[in-house]
């Protein structure tokens, strides 16, 4: 009977104790934030990082769709459509207790514009930031700019009067070497307290019990124990041991081996990345070929005849092993401008590809340089390696130049390079996006990863208007029309659209976020 | 004596100047930091200011320069990657790799004279043979493979031991230490017999053959004729006389344990100085990359130092021979 009762107590106890448990995400990817300051690094793991920390006004859903965060409306000013209004969320208050004001939104902003800030260029059309009550923002732009909330997405703020107090007002400045009191401490509004941090080892942390969202999101993870692991197979060894809920960053040729094992699988979802190459159109004469006095690559014979050599289900198959999704176009399925019937124009056919060479007068060929990164994206040197070999096939004897990226990115930049490969990711989700960067021509702030010479001064006007046309139907088929030309001038040639894929423990229940930024308060744990 | 130290210590000074002219030579062929440190929206203006802010428009005899003369009062500047001093990252990452240094070399020291001897007296014996064969696994394989094949056994397949990083760790004013918690010695258990293994077969190798070289020798054969027991005959007569190679070599391997620990400790997640090296190189943050080299440098340039005038007390006929040539 006395057992019985123990028993039965027990279990009740047990059972009342289960919903309150602390729940423990050990959480690993090759590499770790570069800062905690808000402002100071734009760049994929830093910001996921911030993310559970620090909030945005707005944010992107794991669909890509925006979701308010400590916005809770935005719209255009009626009769003033070079202003935002955005209304702040009510009683949100700071990891310190601070409340969360216009104020605070207004000096994160500023911080943001800061020179040593590397946010800078994605807010660059922003000429001021006002409070016009404690719960109420308005932001100018130089010009109407109906696509603004899209640059806003990784724009965190920070408490001014904390900021203040600490000395971080100023964003961390690398060369003069202060360690700001922002890079080594986090005051957000998010769902998680920062505990602890050892840059390149471990951060750990914990639920903000007073999070505005509490009753809005999971929030079944209580703490975060985040491990940076830089070997493939020592990552993929501690998800198998089980000493890791939760990895990002799997190596494909893994993939089956996670899935095949006891409480363990993959999640996959195509990520925000395409991967294609690029070419030196504009040049009269470029280096990296051995045709003399020419430049065959001017000839768009010679870029479509390529683009057909290449055999983008091969690749699928056989050099991502199926984590890829071909590609036609030169943006991630999520982004406004993105058609699937572009997105299938790339077509293989190696007889009309060897026709076109002869046509353009390279039926014997000719040879060239690839530049190619190799510890960038996934896969990067064996897919160059595949394209060696197709290219072959049609007379164009291709020789690879495959380097680490530190060394590859500054050949484009530098415009040292005629044949390249690159990944591009778009974080407003808008073709705006990749024109600026690919297609428009190099001027100034513009057009700065676009080293196909290309510059097409009609393309470029319109590719301009796009910032500040607010009737939406009209800048789409603008869009539409700067897309059929870069197609048709096969400026670039896809390769395939990458595909994320995160490892996890059978507990965790979390769907893939097309920027591979995961947001902890989204988290299930069964 | 005394003018002997002060040479080797100017040209040891010189061969560190020397490496850091190197170094500094060749970082502009590891790539540019620009482009990892701003994000992709940078403009041509940011890289430009970026790049004087940080003196990289400079020829890299005016970088080095520099950096000597920031060297020189303690300030080894700031990483491109982590926006903070290089020589607070290097004193938090420093205790991780000496502590696996230092239990590597121990057991390498142990295990290879303890291994050595054995299969010296018993060359006929098949234990012996077995370690001889297996002691060509610990030379042939390359580190990476060994640990690899370590956490798949030790982490994966049997779940005793973790697969990567120190476990908890103490921190004893600035030291952190994985000697005083039970994960924290759990964690050294593979690293350690990944980064030593290869000292360790060396280590056994060497003095095996020494060891069978001084018994061969007439001495040996005198004690054994007088009548002394085998054990004296081994460890007081043979052993001792065995160790001067033996010191020479494990000395000059105190400096490639901590320099090799960068694979050992790519592999293991093990968050020293060589996994911070290989960060640095990827992300070319040359400030990173200078004071590591310099340091390696000066250690490997201490030890030959020391262990030559270790030479001097170790071997009374090196001191005989010098002054003999005055």
């Amino acid at each position: 009977m006395k057992t019985t009762t123990v028993l039965t107590l027990t279990s009740l106890l047990l059972a009342s104790a289960a919903p309150l448990s602390a729940e423990t995400l050990r959480w690993a990817r090759s590499g770790d934030a570069l800062t905690l300051d808000p402002h100071a690094q734009n760049e994929g793991p830093t910001h996921t990082i911030r993310h559970q920390m620090y909030e945005p006004l707005i944010i992107r859903d794991v669909t890509g769709a925006f979701e308010p965060a400590l916005a809770t409306e935005w719209a255009p000013k009626e009769g003033d459509p070079n202003v935002w209004v955005f209304k702040l969320r009510e009683g949100v208050k700071f990891h310190g207790g601070e409340d969360f004001t216009a104020e605070d939104v207004v000096f994160s902003f500023n911080r943001a514009k800061q020179e040593n800030s590397d946010m800078k260029e994605l807010i660059g059309s922003i000429t001021e930031v006002r409070a016009v009550d404690d719960l109420t923002v308005e932001i100018v732009t130089d010009g109407p700019n109906p696509i603004l909330p899209s640059n806003l997405t990784n724009l965190f703020i920070m408490d001014k009067g904390w900021s203040e107090a600490n000395n971080t007002v100023n964003v961390q400045d690398f060369e003069g070497g202060e360690i700001t009191y922002a890079t080594t401490h986090a005051n957000g509004t998010g769902p998680y307290v920062l505990q602890s941090r050892e840059p390149d080892v471990k951060t750990v942390m914990t639920l903000n019990e007073n999070y505005w969202g509490k009753d809005q999101f999971p929030l079944d993870v209580t703490e975060i124990v985040y491990t940076p692991i830089q070997n493939p197979a020592t990552r993929v060894a501690a998800l198998l041991s089980g000493e890791i809920d939760f990895l990002q960053d799997m190596p494909v040729q893994d993939l089956d081996r996670v899935n095949g094992a006891d409480g363990l699988m993959v999640r996959q979802a195509p990520q925000n990345r395409v991967i294609f190459f690029g070419l030196n159109v504009g040049a009269e004469d470029i280096e990296a070929d051995n045709v003399d006095g020419k430049n065959p690559l001017a000839d768009v014979r010679v870029r479509k005849a390529m683009s057909m050599a290449i055999n983008r289900d091969a690749i699928q198959k056989v050099v991502m092993r199926g984590q890829s999704q071909p590609a036609g176009m030169i943006a991630p399925p999520f982004v406004n401008g993105w058609t699937e019937e572009m997105d299938a124009e790339s077509k293989t056919d190696i007889e009309g590809a060897k026709a076109l060479m002869a046509e353009a007068g390279y039926g014997d060929g000719f040879s060239i340089r690839l530049d190619c990164p190799n510890d960038r994206y996934v896969n990067d040197e064996p897919i160059c390696q595949a394209a060696v070999g197709m290219l072959g096939q049609i007379g164009i004897k291709v020789n690879l130049d495959a380097k680490p990226k530190a060394q590859h990115f500054p050949l484009i930049t530098d415009s040292k390079t005629d044949f390249y490969m690159l990944g591009w990711g778009v974080p407003t989700y808008d073709s705006e996006y990749v024109f600026n960067f690919l297609v428009h021509g190099r001027e100034g702030d513009i057009g700065t990863w676009n080293n196909t010479g290309f510059d097409n001064d009609e393309l470029d006007a319109k590719i301009k208007s796009l910032a500040s046309n607010t009737d939406l139907d009209a800048r789409n088929k603008d869009i539409a029309d700067i897309w059929r030309v870069v197609q048709d001038e096969q400026l670039y040639i896809p390769i395939h659209h990458q595909v994320l894929n995160w490892g996890m423990s059978e507990k965790v229940d979390i769907a893939v976020d097309p920027e591979d930024q995961p947001k902890v308060k989204y988290f299930k744990m069964n | 004596m005394l003018a002997y130290i002060i040479r080797r210590v100017a040209q040891s000074a010189l061969v560190l100047l020397i490496v850091g002219l190197v170094a500094f030579a060749m970082f502009r062929f590891v790539g540019d930091p620009i482009d990892n440190m701003l994000g992709q929206e940078r403009t041509a203006e940011d890289i430009e200011r970026l790049r004087g802010q940080l003196g990289l428009d400079q020829p890299f005899v005016v970088q080095y320069y520099r950096f000597l003369e920031n060297a020189v009062q303690g300030n080894f500047g700031v990483s491109y990657r982590q926006g903070r001093p290089v020589i607070d990252i290097l004193m938090e990452r420093a205790p991780a790799t000496l502590e696996l240094a230092a239990v590597s070399g121990i057991l390498a020291i142990i295990f290879g004279i303890a291994l050595g001897v054995f299969t010296a007296i018993k060359r006929n014996g098949i234990t012996a043979n077995l370690i001889m064969s297996g002691s060509l696994i610990g030379v042939s394989l390359p580190t990476f493979l060994i640990g690899i094949l370590l956490i798949y056994l030790f982490s994966v397949e049997l779940g005793w031991l973790p697969s990567f990083g120190r476990g908890e760790v103490v921190d004893l004013g600035g030291w952190s230490t994985g000697f005083l918690t039970a994960s924290g010695l759990k964690a050294l258990i593979l690293p350690s017999i990944t980064l030593g293994l290869y000292q360790m077969t060396l280590i056994m190798r060497l003095v095996r053959s020494e060891m069978l070289e001084v018994l061969r020798q007439d001495y040996i054969r005198f004690a054994r004729a007088r009548g002394l027991r085998d054990r004296t005959v081994h460890f007081r007569h043979a052993l001792k006389n065995t160790m001067v190679p033996v010191i020479t070599v494990i000395g000059l391997q105190v400096g490639a344990i901590i320099a090799f620990a960068i694979i050992t400790e790519t592999v293991f997640q093990w968050p020293g100085v060589g996994l911070l090296f290989i960060n640095a190189i990827q992300f070319v943050d040359i400030p990173v990359m200078a004071a590591y080299l310099m340091l390696i440098s000066v250690m490997f340039v201490g030890i030959n130092l020391i262990v030559d005038i270790l030479y001097f007390f170790i071997d009374p006929r090196l001191r005989v021979d010098r002054k003999g040539g005055h």
